[in-house]
């Protein structure tokens, strides 16, 4: 006669040291090996959707970019690129090349920022520090660029509303060629350190038919193989750069780590190639249009695809926006990554998908009176 | 090794990568988007600022030449100061220093 096994379950957030977001996992555990998991999201649930409806569609660029603190520069830019495909506003050739500057510096700052509390997650808080001020050159930039630190500000339906001289240009270039040497100097940690390794290699697989099978997006399909980026579609001036997505086919936490790595310098080398290609003119065509018709957008943000679905009936007020963020994407592939590591593991393995729970709460379910 | 000894040498000797924030203030960047502040006699209560503005932070009463503003809503993208024909809203590079109530500020004539 076989025994009954005896599981254990443990709530893992909303407040967690690693989890700098509210996100819930309930970890079904079989001693230390873990057996089952379930999330639990809604605690942040802010109504941007709905928000979105009322407000004037003008307004909306600046809500938009408060969806994500971090990728708040894509999120206005995909906003105001589905509103430009709906009024069939033609965007000036400089300020594509500016929002891709702006698009590439805001990845800059999203993967250094990821690398730090990822190094942070594993208890390497040295490389945490390191990681942190560095990427300090790239907030600077952004300052420079448009008066704040994290929101640029800058996107307007048909372009952009502050431009760049020579100056700017020259700060631009010197500053990332600092910050290429300071990423060059902890690159080998991460990339070589037995104590990262041991956190990383082999932990949380996601082999390449899941991937693809779960919908997994970013740097999370990309590490397991899969050349999927949505900057490929040639959106902005990325059509006009030479770049090829990074793909690494380990399948594990380490190859998540490592195109997050590869991507950081290949930023670089974008916001370079932009800088240089930049023709000079115009940088905002006004549209005073009302939108009336329907687009669909998808953009490359630094934790994969963001999708925009937008409706409007040539009203000030837009009918419907939809958006699907990456890390909504991403949790399915989470779960099961986890499955059969063991407690220690599940920090690194729920921060390689770079979680961003407050941009993914779309929906909240409020349970009645009945 | 050697590699490892160099670099805690140089961090030993070199500053501190932050700044001694009491002692010494951070010069603003040129064009930090700071607090702004309206110029009454300049505005002529066009009401665009109030249009404008994503976060509602700005109420025009033209009968009464009275603008108040809500610093506390305001997030700062300076679409009003762009926008402004009379030029009557002024933008500073100080960001506003915190405060213990949430009280608008009121513009008017006199």
């Amino acid at each position: 006669m076989s025994e009954t096994k005896e599981f254990t379950v443990f709530p893992f957030g909303p407040q967690h040291p690693v989890l700098p977001e509210p996100l819930q996992l309930r970890f079904t555990v079989d001693e230390e090996r873990i057996v089952e998991v379930v999330p639990n999201i809604g605690y942040v649930h802010r109504g941007i959707e709905r928000a979105c409806e009322l407000n004037d569609y003008r307004r909306n660029i600046y809500l938009c970019e408060r969806i994500c603190g971090i990728c708040n520069f894509m999120h206005s830019m995909s906003y105001c690129e589905t509103i430009e495909m709906i009024t069939d506003t033609e965007v000036p050739e400089r300020a594509r090349y500016l929002r891709t500057v702006w698009s590439e510096l805001g990845r800059l700052q999203s993967h250094l920022l990821w690398l730090g509390l990822f190094a942070d997650g594993m208890g390497f808080e040295s490389l945490f520090m390191q990681i942190w001020r560095d990427r300090e050159i790239v907030l600077e930039l952004t300052e420079k660029t448009a008066g704040h630190r994290i929101h640029l500000s800058t996107n307007a339906i048909g372009g952009v509303r502050k431009d760049m001289d020579e100056k700017l240009i020259g700060q631009y270039r010197s500053g990332l060629a600092e910050l290429r040497k300071k990423v060059e100097a902890f690159d080998p940690v991460l990339r070589n350190d037995a104590s990262v390794k041991s956190k990383t290699v082999g932990k949380g697989i996601l082999p390449k038919s899941q991937a693809v099978h779960l919908g997994a997006v970013g740097p999370t399909i990309r590490g397991s193989g899969v050349a999927q980026d949505m900057r490929t579609l040639g959106y902005e001036a990325y059509g006009e750069l030479d770049f090829t997505p990074i793909t690494y086919d380990t399948e594990d936490t380490y190859a998540r780590t490592l195109v997050r790595l590869d991507e950081v310098y290949q930023s670089i080398d974008l916001i370079n190639q932009a800088l240089s290609a930049m023709p000079e003119g115009p940088i905002l065509n006004k549209s005073t249009q009302f939108p009336e018709g329907t687009a669909i957008n998808r953009v490359e943000q630094p934790r994969g695809e963001a999708f925009y679905y937008v409706v409007g009936n040539g009203t000030i007020n837009l009918e419907r926006v939809r958006v699907r963020t990456p890390t909504l994407a991403n949790i399915p592939p989470l779960l099961s990554m986890l499955i059969g590591h063991e407690i220690a593991d599940i920090p690194p393995i729920v921060l390689s998908i770079d979680p961003c729970i407050s941009c993914t709460e779309r929906i909240t379910h409020v349970k009645g009176d009945e | 090794m050697p590699k490892m000894l160099w670099n805690v040498l140089r961090n030993l000797l070199s500053p501190p990568a932050t700044v001694r924030y009491p002692y010494v203030k951070p010069e603003p960047e040129p064009g930090t988007r700071g607090r702004i502040s309206f110029d009454i006699e300049a505005c002529d209560q066009c009401q665009d600022c109030e249009r404008i503005c994503p976060s509602a932070a700005i109420k025009v009463y033209p009968e009464e030449k009275r603008i108040e503003y809500d610093p506390f809503r305001c997030i700062y993208c300076h679409l009003c100061v762009e926008n402004c024909m009379q030029r009557a809203i002024t933008a500073e590079e100080v960001v506003r220093s915190p405060e213990y109530e949430k009280v608008k500020e009121i513009f008017e004539e006199g």
